[in-house]
């Protein structure tokens, strides 16, 4: 089957006047349709400029280096403005962090559903439109749509606020939906039935999601796939079992370790050593080298290689080498305690 | 008793929204913080912890009930004034975001040492300067940080600055208001180990809020659970994840992530209508410490 998207050796840059920073390196990944892919790291590892490079939604000072972004077969790096606008909302929408900034507050939210129904279907007469957004509403589980239609964005809670957002997103029936951090706003309690949700419609419509998190519970929850990034580089990719249960990058498993969940009592909470390094001049050798424990000589040198562990599992650490010696991983193994 | 620092009695505030509306963001609450605990306030965003936090620093005046910090009323203006010294300087508080916390056209020096300037406290390590450093490396950051801005600092460091210039002062009482909520999960756990090691150093009273249960359960001895104003549950955190009693905490618990894909699948969720939480009823012990909020037995 034809992957839905594909990116390939993509680079990204800003100018600034301090110098060139390199946001994006070498980042290659596809996704097929039906299937949903976390991208998770910590701030400043370049995802959200990654995920909106795919939506060419880039400021100016933004520069595409090198690579390419195959989305249905056509090489969207390339394309204008114009062509882009036909393409966003038909192939991919975009979830936002908070529902409250993403919503207008003096417009009705049924009104807001129709607007972006109205946009990809100029033609509907206006019966048809707002049986189209009322249908959308049921779809992300707001009960009593016809109720609700009128009601404004304040009157709603968090989590109706980011169903009604959902329903925009999905008014012009896209193939693939970007969600960027789309539980961070919300409570713990919401969180689930968000996540939940976005799985729901998934199954239902065979949408792709890519959702850009912190939140390695989240990932749990909903992703098929994962990515770890770091320093604008994908560190480690795989099925979300793999990831969870044997993660090869050491960087992945300080991620882990630092989860307040694995804490046990009276010892301190696993820290990952340093800050990210500063993309403008990027260390030579693996970035992750200085904050890694288990840095080996080689690391300071040259970049990892992408190593394949399987079919969907790769990791860039030089310790998968076959000279590196041999690492017990500190997390991981097969089920959790 | 006499280790009680912070006495909360039936605490009400209200905002009011409009010329009719009025928003009970605070109801009836009565919790008390014994000298050296670490006591969370948890609850879902608009449960009223803010506010909460907020009246305990006298930035907001309660609509009604008591506040007794170390015996003082501090609702009442006579009192407050009488003791005004020792309220501003003892009590302290960190916020959620560092960026809009910190003055951006100060150096760090300079917001560290603030509040000992607006005070006229002699600083006991020489000079300002001096005593910014040493509360710097409390903090586990180095002086070379002194002249900096906040803009050039990192949301983990601005988070540290904003804890030293409420350690400067030496605080009994140190409020922190969803402290890690806005910083990555492995600077998160820097700053809570830093609390949790700060908190066994100095020994101050620390009330924390927060929404993630993970981390409360870490870090807190005690725990209160909020929901839409009311106090629904208050234990020891051990007891109150062991046994939670009320069905909102109920639910709360369920819904803690577990960073493990299948299992966390597999995870039923506990669901909680709001339409029928009950709002009578008063906080009763249900085992030694124990509190929840139920309805009076007819």
């Amino acid at each position: 089957m034809k992957p839905l998207l594909e990116v390939k050796n993509l680079s990204i840059s800003f100018d600034t006047p301090q110098g060139e920073v390199q946001a994006v390196r070498d980042v290659s990944f596809t996704l097929s349709s039906g299937e949903v892919l976390a991208i998770v790291g910590e701030s400043g590892c370049g995802k959200s400029v990654l995920c909106k490079s795919i939506m060419k939604l880039l400021p100016r000072s933004a520069f595409i280096k090198s690579g390419t972004i195959l989305a249905g077969g056509t090489d969207i790096t390339r394309c204008t403005q114009r062509e882009m606008e036909r393409l966003r909302g038909r192939l991919f929408s975009m979830v936002f962090q908070d529902p409250m900034t993403a919503l207008n507050p003096t417009m009705a939210v049924g009104a807001q559903i129709a607007e972006a129904v109205r946009v990809h279907q100029p033609k509907a007469s206006r019966a048809e439109v707002r049986r189209r957004a009322l249908e959308l509403l049921e779809m992300v589980g707001v009960t009593e749509p016809e109720a609700r239609f009128s009601r404004y964005p304040h009157e709603f809670s968090g989590g109706m606020r980011q169903r009604c957002v959902m329903a925009i997103a999905l008014a012009s029936r896209p193939q693939l939906l970007f969600a960027d951090e789309p539980t961070t706003a919300l409570d713990v309690t919401i969180q689930a039935q968000i996540l939940d949700l976005l799985r729901e419609i998934q199954a239902k419509l065979h949408t792709a999601a890519i959702l850009v998190t912190h939140d390695l519970g989240v990932v749990a929850r909903a992703a098929d796939r994962v990515a770890v990034m770091y320093a604008g580089k994908i560190v480690e990719t795989g099925t979300a079992e793999e990831i969870f249960y044997e993660p090869r990058h050491p960087y992945t498993w300080g991620l882990l370790r630092a989860l307040p969940a694995w804490a046990k009592d009276g010892e301190p909470l696993y820290t990952i050593p340093g800050i990210p390094p500063p993309l403008i001049n990027p260390p030579k050798g693996d970035a992750f080298a200085c904050r890694n424990e288990y840095a080996l000589a080689i690391d300071y040198q040259e970049p990892p290689p992408m190593f394949r562990l399987s079919e969907t599992h790769y990791a860039a650490t030089w310790l998968l080498d076959p000279r590196a010696p041999e690492i017990k991983p500190p997390v991981g193994g097969w089920p959790h305690e | 008793m006499n280790d009680i620092l912070l006495d909360v009695q039936n605490l009400t505030h209200c905002f009011r929204l409009g010329r009719r509306t009025v928003l009970r963001a605070v109801d009836n609450v009565s919790f008390q913080l014994h000298r050296g605990e670490i006591f969370g306030l948890v609850g879902e965003s608009g449960s009223g912890k803010s506010t909460i936090a907020k009246c305990v620093m006298s930035l907001l005046h309660p609509t009604a009930g008591k506040i007794r910090y170390l015996g003082v009323n501090i609702c009442d203006p006579g009192q407050f004034r009488a003791h005004k010294e020792l309220l501003q300087t003892s009590r302290q508080m960190i916020f959620q975001d560092s960026t809009s916390s910190l003055n951006p056209r100060m150096t760090v020096a300079d917001i560290i040492s603030e509040p000992m300037a607006i005070h006229r406290i002699r600083p006991p390590r020489g000079t300002r300067r001096d005593e910014a450093a040493f509360q710097l490396r409390c903090v586990g950051m180095d002086a070379a940080y002194l002249d900096k801005h906040p803009g050039e600092l990192s949301g983990g460091q601005r988070q540290r600055v904003a804890i030293a210039r409420a350690l400067c002062m030496g605080p009994d009482l140190l409020a922190a208001d969803e402290p890690v909520a806005s910083l990555d999960v492995s600077i998160q756990a820097q700053i809570i180990n830093l609390f949790k090691h700060l908190q066994a150093e100095h020994g101050f009273t620390f009330l924390f809020i927060a929404h993630d249960l993970a981390v409360v359960r870490y870090l807190c001895d005690r725990a209160g659970v909020m929901f839409q104003g009311k106090l629904v549950e208050t234990a020891p955190t051990a007891e109150l994840f062991r046994n939670p009693l009320h069905p909102y905490t109920k639910a709360l618990l369920s819904a803690i992530p577990i960073p493990d894909p299948r299992r966390e699948r597999a995870r039923v969720l506990e669901s909680f209508d709001p339409d029928r939480f009950d709002r009578e009823g008063i906080l009763t012990e249900a085992a030694p410490g124990h509190w929840v909020l139920r309805k009076e037995e007819p």
